[in-house]
């Protein structure tokens, strides 16, 4: 059986500005595919990409087996889509939504009772039919974008930030639904900036800048791409320690993660005592220094880090 | 096409006009409330011209002269003046709008040669309604000079005169020269462009605004189902703003409807599917709500009514300006709409236009189906 979505060289130009380039990968059907990266990174370019939405000026790519340049339309028809921003008519009920878009795909009568009845059920909105969608928290109307998105039940989801802006219970609802998707054999492509959205996929590919920076299992990124420890620091005064700790020279980077303070350094036997003595200098009293096994986060801002270091030196050596 | 998609679409654009009670009773209102202001205000009849008179002679036949001025519904005698500063003074705080003056020795000249002037004086800032004033007193003047002479022909037992020529004239299709009966049917045209254009530039526009049209592009409804189902709905609208102008037309303003209905219903709906996918158009080219509205006014509202003889005949136009008229898709129904109200012409005479505007219809609608995409940029 074919990849559910094959991607090679993809590549997107607003004029000068390269949105996405070069971009290659694969998702394997029944795959929980996550597309990680920052705002503006070209997420949402490569999703609207693989649904049709908008032609690609470099590559190829092809959605359950349709070449999207060549037959958008024939993409659709096998895809659910949910859009970064709410993009329901918040005029209309969720009834009148759901009957609406069914009957876009072409369904009436008794077939689209059905669906509408079957997706309802699937996302619990069941008390929610007769509702103006604008009256409904964010949450639950991400909810009535999923059901609306399953009508026509998709062999591939492609979700653009689906949880952005929505509570972490809810979150966690609709990603248990999503999984419940995948059970009964659909393929999810999702992009996210959340980290435990992330953790969340069994694949992830991490993009910087419009370019492909990583691929792999959460595990897998964390284990390989991560040639350094990371250090975790409890003080009572966790701003005022990332500034010390990142004046270390042993210290590639220091950044605050709540309530601590995450430190990458090259050599962890090394640098324990080292930075536990630095921390006594300068009057952080019983500070806790424990290395910990590096989170996605780490991976991905010490990813971000590393090209940026790389980049600059590419630039200097040019001037 | 898919039917079921067109009729989906189709459904759910009811429902946004159905729940934006604003736009609704807009949309009801604006052709009740432009028939009201339009048929009452646009009157080109002169009638009751307010007239002062200064009768210097004081004889008999002076003022058998002004009882027919002050018969005349034409005219209307507010003021006995006594000399020139008072008619001067009257026509500036515009009491009246022209003046007779007859002189001391009216009587005497009266069937002398040469014959006895009168001053007929006019304030000249109203154009139109002076010449049309000077046409009527012209008249009166004319027809007591020709029963004075035929009096002294018989009191003196000459046997009268020839009498000069005289032209009797009668008016075919708008019997009394109503304006309104020309007002009307060209003002339903009007109505038509505007509220047509006016309905349908939002619509796409709003799509582009609110973000929908990203979910509505991921689906396989194709351009043409979309335009299509849109169209419908604002369709019925406008047929429902037709049958508004063409009662308030007969009951209100008395308007003879001599020719077909059948026809009026079908040259309207022709016009009709052309206007509504002009606003189409602008709402696609322009994706933006305010600007597609702006567009829609601006472009159908002033040719329809300045170029399409509405109230400005078109022969009176200069030439380069007579021919851009016949771009103006109203200038078509005006035409047919004058025809089958008041002169009841059927298909015999108005063909060619119906199929103009039929032309129109499908070459507008064509372009908005074809600079429609379903894509992001």
């Amino acid at each position: 059986m074919s990849d559910a979505i094959a991607v090679a060289g993809l590549g997107r130009r607003f004029g000068a500005f390269h949105a996405v380039r070069d971009v290659t990968f694969a998702v394997a059907r029944g795959e929980i595919f996550g597309y990680l990266g920052a705002n503006g990174a070209g997420k949402s370019t490569t999703i609207r990409i693989l649904c049709g939405l908008l032609a690609p000026t470099a590559g190829r790519a092809a959605v359950a087996g349709v070449d999207v340049a060549a037959d958008p339309e024939g993409v659709k028809r096998r895809i659910g889509y949910m859009s970064q921003k709410f993009s329901l008519y918040p005029d209309l009920t969720v009834e009148e939504n759901l009957d609406f878009f069914g009957g876009a795909y072409g369904f009436a009568g008794r077939e689209l009772r059905r669906r509408i009845d079957a997706v309802v059920e699937e996302t619990d909105l069941r008390a929610l039919r007769g509702a103006a969608t604008q009256s409904l928290p964010a949450g639950l109307q991400q909810r009535v974008a999923l059901a609306n998105a399953l009508l026509h039940d998709p062999e591939l989801l492609f979700l653009d930030e689906p949880t952005a802006g929505v509570d972490p219970v809810s979150r966690r609802e609709f990603l248990a639904l999503v999984r419940r998707r995948v059970r009964r054999g659909a393929t999810v492509f999702l992009t996210t900036h959340y980290m435990d959205e992330a953790e969340y996929c069994d694949r992830l590919c991490l993009i910087y800048r419009g370019e492909l920076a990583a691929l792999g299992t959460p595990e897998e990124l964390k284990d390989r791409l991560m040639k350094e420890a990371v250090l975790e620091v409890r003080t009572g005064r966790p701003l005022e320690a990332a500034e010390l700790l990142g004046g270390l020279p042993e210290v590639r980077g220091a950044a605050l993660f709540g309530e601590s303070v995450h430190a990458v350094v090259e050599n962890p036997d090394e640098a324990v005592p080292r930075v536990r003595a630095a921390l006594e200098a300068a009057g952080f009293p019983g500070a806790l220094v424990e290395r910990i096994p590096p989170s996605l986060e780490d991976v991905f801002v010490s990813l971000v880090e590393e090209r940026d270091r790389r980049e600059g030196e590419i630039r200097e050596v040019r001037r | 096409m898919n039917a079921r998609r067109v009729l989906a679409v189709a459904r759910k654009e009811t429902l946004h006009v159905w729940r934006d009670p604003r736009s609704l009773g807009m949309a009801l209102a604006i052709p009740a409330l432009m028939m009201f202001l339009f048929g009452y205000a646009l009157t080109l009849d002169v009638d009751n011209v307010p007239l002062a008179v200064w009768d210097q002679s004081g004889t008999p036949e002076s003022r058998e002269l002004l009882s027919r001025f002050e018969g005349s519904r034409y005219f209307d005698v507010r003021l006995g003046a006594l000399g020139y500063p008072e008619i001067e003074r009257a026509i500036l705080d515009r009491e009246v709008m022209a003046a007779v003056v007859i002189p001391w020795d009216f009587a005497a000249r009266l069937n002398a040669s040469p014959p006895a002037p009168v001053q007929f004086l006019l304030d000249g800032s109203d154009a139109n309604t002076a010449t049309i004033a000077l046409g009527y007193a012209e008249g009166v003047a004319r027809s007591y000079t020709i029963e004075d002479a035929a009096r002294r022909a018989a009191a003196s037992g000459v046997p009268a005169h020839a009498a000069p020529l005289e032209l009797r004239s009668r008016v075919w299709f708008n019997e009394d020269l109503e304006s309104k009966n020309f007002i009307v049917p060209g003002l339903i045209a009007v109505i038509m462009m505007v509220i047509a254009a006016l309905l349908t530039s939002l619509t796409i526009a709003r799509e582009w605004e609110q973000g929908t049209m990203e979910q509505l592009v991921s689906t396989p409804v194709t351009g043409n189902e979309i335009i299509a189902g849109k169209l419908l709905p604002y369709f019925a609208l406008g047929m429902i703003d037709l049958a508004v102008s063409v009662v308030i037309g007969k009951y209100l303003f008395d308007v003879p409807l001599r020719g077909s209905v059948a026809l009026l219903v079908a040259s309207s709906a022709a016009f009709l599917v052309g206007g509504l996918s002009m606003g189409m158009l602008f709402s696609i080219v322009a994706r933006s709500q305010l600007l597609a509205t702006q567009l829609a006014l601006m472009i159908t509202f002033l040719p329809a009514f300045l170029l399409s003889g509405f109230v400005f005949a078109i022969g009176n136009m200069p030439r380069p300006i007579q021919v851009a008229t016949h771009v103006v898709p109203a200038r078509y129904l005006v035409s047919l709409l004058r025809g089958i109200y008041l002169k009841g012409v059927g298909l015999e005479v108005l063909a060619g236009e119906l199929a103009l505007l039929a032309a129109f219809g499908a070459a507008v609608l064509f372009a908005a189906s074809r600079k429609f995409r379903k894509k992001l940029e």
